[in-house]
């Protein structure tokens, strides 16, 4: 889960690494009361995640609380590259001498983690790798030993702080590392990092990143969770626990195991090409044991969702045999005419593997009109794009 | 000949007694591997089916010979099983937990590497299979026999598809590597030990989206692997920044794409199915050319 710039900020705040003061906001009316407790000039800051939003016109300085209720009126409703803003954060405005940037991340390739600082910060950090590697100080950190004041210490002499600084930047270094550990994020980034004009180093922003698989270790996590800005239909599907993702097309999808959905998705995006560009509308994993009431709130979710013309169910029957998946099927159609909403758009079924004879001799008895078989994957996913293009 | 797995190999299974152990460690037994013991901490004495269990991994394999240990615990425990299975000195540990938080994983496998006594596989994988000879995980194994077709997949249910599209040809050994962003044995690892493997005449490389494994993979390739490699990708329509089901299956702005692991591989002449069955397809005719 990416978290919004005051978010991080205010895990940064929890450990310890300075940060200027600054109010949330959701209106004009509140930034205006921010910028009149600040006492200060402020800055007007779009919470999105996404990049750019000094281009976009979503950061602005403001001197008083008046220009600081115009500003957060300018900037809430902005659609910053899709992400519409529904927060600003109000901050205290820095007088800056010098920009930075640090940076811990996972690494994937060395399997341990990468430290990042350049002394060239404020400006996009991939562009700097891109055309100044030698700006940019990659340092590996072992997961066992982490970082520690000396590690730190190497760090800011391979990025070349300055020496008035780098004691500053030790501290602070050792304490976003500690925010890394200690929140189970897979990448804390601060660019800026600054040094203001009266001497002080600050994170003037803060990207995090937290990993899902820890949040059983971080109950305060859950709050961090933005459900204004989630999908509906992916809400619903966290609250059956499927692992659920909306897309934009027309063909629902469910299957079992991540990466045979994953696979699922592209084969039904290639034949829809040939039927007027129909494409997947969601990825939904029922996983592997896909017992009749997953298979019955997986197409729950599916079939409920508008922009679904046709369902593709592809499942390989590994640990599960397919005679038990085709009874799923079979249980779920006949569960939502019970609850009163009819199956009434197409279902093709692809079922493989374990038993499968089986499985495909329980749906042909079923017989029902709108659920179909078809023996391959290939072959079923020209057929659900078919129905899906000649829906529309 | 297999990789890492055959029918000398003895299996200890860390968290027999939980539900997940019991299961799979019967289907286990049922298709002919020797599960010599079960580890759980607190109920050494007891047994499972007639396997006993033991307290700890060093007391398992002191009484049973085991050096293959399989962990079935819940994400809490599985650093510290792991941490116990390489203390232990076990050859091989495969982590079939789903859930592990990264950080975990990544001092595990350091912890694994700093002794040096432990290849690590998974965590978030459905094991390894050499089929005929011995089972370690989750994959069923009555899809396909022994044959000459290595495979390496980070998606479980692709390596049951695959195993059954080739079943009449057999396999030498299937590794399911995982889908977490860090993982104990990588793409490379496999491709390595079956180009070394007399028994594997050609290889099929499963990935999907997400860091650039694939694409490191494709290096290796070119430089070390001298037989005939197919290969698949999984995620091309997946959108940027959503997991895809895999914790370590994320396209982070331009990279982990499908494509750039695509033009990757075929750039080093590995041909790549457009979809599964193609692959197979693929592999059928190099195997026949």
């Amino acid at each position: 889960m990416d978290l919004y710039e005051y978010q991080a900020k205010h895990l940064f705040g929890e450990h310890d690494v300075p940060v200027t003061p600054g109010e949330v906001c959701s209106t004009p009316e509140a930034a205006h009361g921010a910028a009149r407790r600040i006492g200060s000039a402020v800055v007007v800051k779009a919470q999105v995640k996404t990049g750019g939003r000094g281009k976009a016109g979503g950061v602005k300085l403001a001197a008083d609380p008046d220009e600081a209720h115009d500003r957060a009126r300018d900037i809430l409703g902005l659609d910053i590259k899709g992400h519409v803003v529904r927060r600003v954060l109000v901050t205290e405005a820095t007088d800056i001498a010098e920009e930075y940037y640090v940076s811990f991340l996972l690494d994937r390739a060395n399997r341990a983690f990468l430290a990042m600082a350049s002394v060239e910060g404020g400006v996009d950090i991939e562009e700097v790798a891109a055309t100044r590697p030698e700006a940019l100080a990659l340092i590996r950190i072992d997961a066992i030993e982490g970082v520690d004041e000396a590690k730190a210490r190497e760090i800011v002499e391979s990025a070349g702080f300055p020496e008035a600084i780098r004691d500053q930047v030790i501290d602070i270094l050792v304490k976003l590392w500690g925010v890394l550990v200690r929140e189970d994020a897979t990448l804390v980034e601060v660019n800026p990092l600054v040094l203001s004009a009266d001497g002080r180093v600050l994170a003037l922003d803060g990207k995090v990143t937290l990993d899902d698989n820890a949040h059983y270790r971080h109950a305060s996590h859950a709050d961090l969770v933005d459900r204004d800005a989630a999908d509906p239909i992916e809400l619903r599907a966290k609250e059956f626990d499927l692992n659920y993702v909306k897309l934009e097309g027309e063909v629902g999808i469910i299957g079992n195991g991540a990466g045979l959905v994953m696979s699922t998705l592209d084969v039904v995006a290639y034949a829809g090409e040939e039927f007027g560009g129909v494409r997947p509308a969601n990825f939904l994993d029922i996983g592997g044991g896909a017992s009749a009431e997953v298979m019955s709130n997986g197409l729950d979710i599916v079939l409920n969702d508008p922009d679904v013309r046709a369902v593709f169910v592809n499942v390989f029957g590994g640990i599960t045999s397919c005679d038990a998946v085709a009874n799923g099927i079979v249980q779920a159609v006949g569960a939502l005419a019970e609850r009163g909403t009819p199956v009434t758009k197409p279902i093709v079924c692809r079922i493989d593997g374990n038993n499968a004879v089986e499985g495909r001799r329980i749906l042909a008895e079923f017989g029902h009109p709108l659920v179909e078989m078809v023996e391959t994957m290939d072959d079923a996913a020209r057929r659900v794009a078919e129905l899906a293009g000649s829906a529309a | 000949m297999t990789i890492w797995l055959d029918a000398d190999s003895r299996i200890l299974v860390q968290g027999m007694t939980g539900s997940e152990g019991t299961k799979h460690t019967r289907r286990m037994v049922a298709s002919g591997s020797r599960v010599v013991a079960g580890v759980t901490p607190g109920k050494g004495g007891q047994e499972v089916d007639g396997i006993p269990v033991f307290g700890d991994v060093a007391e398992a394999m002191a009484a049973t010979g085991a050096n293959v240990s399989v962990v079935f615990v819940p994400p809490r425990f599985a650093k510290a099983a792991v941490e116990e299975a390489v203390d232990a000195g076990i050859p091989l540990c495969v982590v079939i937990t789903e859930g592990s938080p990264v950080h975990d994983t990544a001092r595990f496998f350091q912890y694994a590497i700093n002794a040096g006594g432990t290849r690590v596989i998974g965590p978030n994988c459905p094991g390894i299979i050499s089929p005929g000879q011995s089972n370690a995980g989750i994959i069923p194994a009555d899809i396909t026999g022994p044959g000459p077709i290595g495979l390496v997949s980070k998606s479980g249910t692709l390596t049951y598809q695959m195993m059954y599209e080739l079943n009449d040809i057999g396999f030498s050994t299937c590794v399911g590597i995982g889908g977490d962003p860090i993982i104990g044995t990588t793409h490379i690892d496999c491709l390595a030990a079956f180009e070394a493997d007399p028994a594997t005449e050609a290889i099929v490389m499963i990935g999907e989206i997400g860091g650039d494994a694939e694409e490191r993979a494709a290096a290796f390739i070119a430089d070390h692997v001298t037989k005939p490699v197919v290969g698949y990708v999984a995620g091309f329509t997946a959108p940027e920044g959503k997991t895809m089901g895999h914790a370590g299956a994320i396209v982070s702005g331009s990279s982990g794409t499908a494509s750039a692991k695509k033009e990757a591989l075929e750039a080093v002449g590995v041909r790549v199915g457009q979809t599964p069955s193609e692959t197979a397809r693929l592999m059928r005719s190099l195997l026949r050319g």
